[in-house]
């Protein structure tokens, strides 16, 4: 696939999803500055867009930083606990730190994500089975885990509905001043582009990084970081969308290697038309009313992960 | 020159490697021989800093490796561990350019290009160099790794096992490479070797190591005979000359 037919895809799909929605809005009816359709297209549609682009470019490249420095293909912010931590300190912080500003709120929820992703990689490092099938099992058992003690407070303070519908990945709510966290992760996704390089030197391994003089533990906690920032922004502001980190990425890497200098901008843009298509999928379906978009993505992403694990094991090894 | 002084490495209660203190000679092969478990490739790991030594120290021109800059010790000192890369999907041609990474950071100058392009005439790859080298035998996947290294352009090239899993024609070529390395490029190779006689045939020097200890450090032809081979392995070791080489006859041997 060249990157030229996956930029003029997602401009087409930007366009369609602009103009697909319960309010049919035309292209015509903006000239009119001051109509009920150029306001909504304001407030709902190019939002809502932004909201897209955004967290589909941030959690492939999550996706695909996990993949290179756990040297496994199947670990993703979905397989890895990642999400399941960003969710359990949403809860924390809602419950226990009812005075802090939202500012606070998010830092928080930052760190816990960020130790979360930590503690998996550390589990990482002490198993001695390494198997490409095993490694993303142990990171499922463990964000089952966690999403377990989520449920538990959320049944404790009777907020068990109102988590499991905030935290279902959808861009139903998205409108104007209800995302703009997610631009911290243009940063994020540039930072991972500068150190592309030191990112795929140090999923040759450690030894290997070592020996041409990369500071590795650096490089590591970096590309966590950077990780930990995407997963707690996408999942504050339109929740957790299961797969897209882990189908991305594999495609890419199946076509074009993994070499992140070269594969970033293909992973960038193949995760925002996957997930234009998901959501606007979700909206043509029952039109007019919407599937969210964790539903889309989790039916379309499970078949690719199936066929995945079916023909490409020997790959994926 | 690269100094070893009382290096010891201790694993739980076992000094894995026991105060073990050489000198490593310059523009040669050494290669490093002895049973299992005997601490050659922990030894080679603290030369090259990707472990540290309980006690003890390795100089590089007099200089403890500890002081030096990882970069700065990427450029003179390069290591090849046994290779369990064979997942990642890189090119051969990026693999080699990233041998220039202590140089250029990734971002590669027109000088770095000429030592990639160099590396690759070197090791006859240009057929390969746009392959995946997860879809390369191992025989080639060493050969691109080895191109790295020529990239990485540094006075000491230190391979653990470089033989590991080859078959006879591909280990000759590898240690021919190496030979070259040395003759040509005036580079000093450490290897580590299971099959004393390759060791035998291609290297100058041989350090024996025996639980840690060192037991053995001289040119070939001084450490290659049955008295010091059974001081090493603990049997009986016919050694018989063939063209002038030194061939280890161990295979029916009774201890």
């Amino acid at each position: 696939m060249r990157l030229w037919m996956l930029i003029i895809a997602s401009v087409i799909l930007s366009f369609i999803s602009l103009f697909v929605g319960a309010i049919d809005i035309r292209p015509s009816d903006l000239l009119d500055w001051g109509s009920d359709e150029t306001q909504i297209f304001l407030i709902s549609r190019v939002p809502r867009l932004l909201a897209i682009i955004m967290a589909g470019a941030g959690m492939s490249i999550a996706g695909l930083i996990m993949q290179s420095l756990s040297r496994n293909k199947f670990v993703s912010p979905t397989t890895a606990g990642t999400l399941d931590a960003a969710k359990l300190g949403i809860i924390l912080s809602m419950l226990f730190f009812t005075n802090a500003t939202y500012i606070q709120q998010i830092i928080f929820c930052f760190i816990f994500t960020l130790i979360g992703t930590l503690v998996f990689m550390q589990i990482l490092d002490r198993i001695k089975f390494k198997d490409a099938i095993f490694v993303p099992l142990i990171g499922i058992m463990y964000g089952n885990i966690l999403s377990a003690i989520t449920t538990f407070l959320g049944y404790e303070a009777n907020i068990l509905q109102n988590i499991s519908s905030w935290l279902m990945g959808s861009f139903t709510l998205v409108i104007s001043g209800r995302y703009e966290l997610l631009y911290v992760s243009i940063p994020a996704i540039i930072l991972a582009y500068l150190y592309a390089n030191k990112f795929t030197v140090a999923g040759m391994g450690e030894d290997f990084a070592k020996n041409l003089g990369l500071s590795y533990r650096f490089v590591l906690n970096l590309g966590l970081t950077l990780v930990a920032i995407i997963s707690t922004s996408v999942v504050l502001t339109v929740g957790v969308i299961p797969f897209l980190g882990l189908i991305v990425p594999n495609i890419v890497s199946l076509y074009l290697g993994d070499n992140l200098r070269k594969t970033i901008p293909h992973t960038m843009i193949l995760g925002i038309v996957f997930l234009l298509i998901c959501d606007i999928a979700g909206r043509i379906i029952i039109h007019p009313y919407e599937i969210p978009v964790n539903i889309t993505v989790a039916v379309i992403g499970s078949v690719i992960f199936l066929t995945m694990l079916f023909r490409g094991r020997a790959y994926a090894k | 020159m690269i100094e070893i002084k009382e290096l010891t490495k201790r694993f739980g209660k076992k000094n894995v490697v026991d105060k073990v203190s050489l000198e490593i000679q310059p523009r040669a092969i050494t290669s490093i021989i002895g049973p299992n478990g005997a601490g050659k490739s922990t030894l080679l790991s603290m030369v090259s800093r990707l472990l540290d030594a309980d006690t003890g120290e390795v100089l590089l021109d007099q200089r403890t490796v500890k002081k030096w800059k990882s970069e700065e010790f990427a450029k003179r000192v390069s290591i090849l561990k046994q290779s369990n890369y064979t997942n990642v999907r890189i090119t051969v041609r990026d693999l080699i350019s990233f041998g220039r990474y202590p140089y250029s950071k990734g971002r590669l100058t027109e000088e770095d290009k000429k030592h990639v392009e160099q590396a690759i005439d070197y090791m006859n790859l240009h057929d390969l160099q746009d392959q995946f080298i997860d879809e390369l035998s191992g025989g080639q996947r060493q050969r691109a790794f080895i191109a790295m290294v020529i990239a990485q352009d540094t006075d000491y090239v230190l391979l653990d096992e470089p033989l590991n899993n080859l078959d006879m024609k591909h280990s000759v070529q590898i240690m021919k490479i190496l030979r070259k390395l040395v003759d040509e490029l005036g580079k000093t190779v450490v290897i580590v070797l299971h099959d004393i006689n390759f060791a035998s045939v291609y290297s100058d020097r041989i350090i024996a190591l025996k639980n840690g200890k060192l037991v053995k450090n001289g040119p070939t032809k001084e450490i290659i005979n049955s008295e010091s081979l059974r001081e090493i392995y603990d049997m009986h070791i016919p050694v018989q000359e063939q063209n002038g080489c030194r061939i280890c006859v161990y295979f029916n041997s009774h201890a």
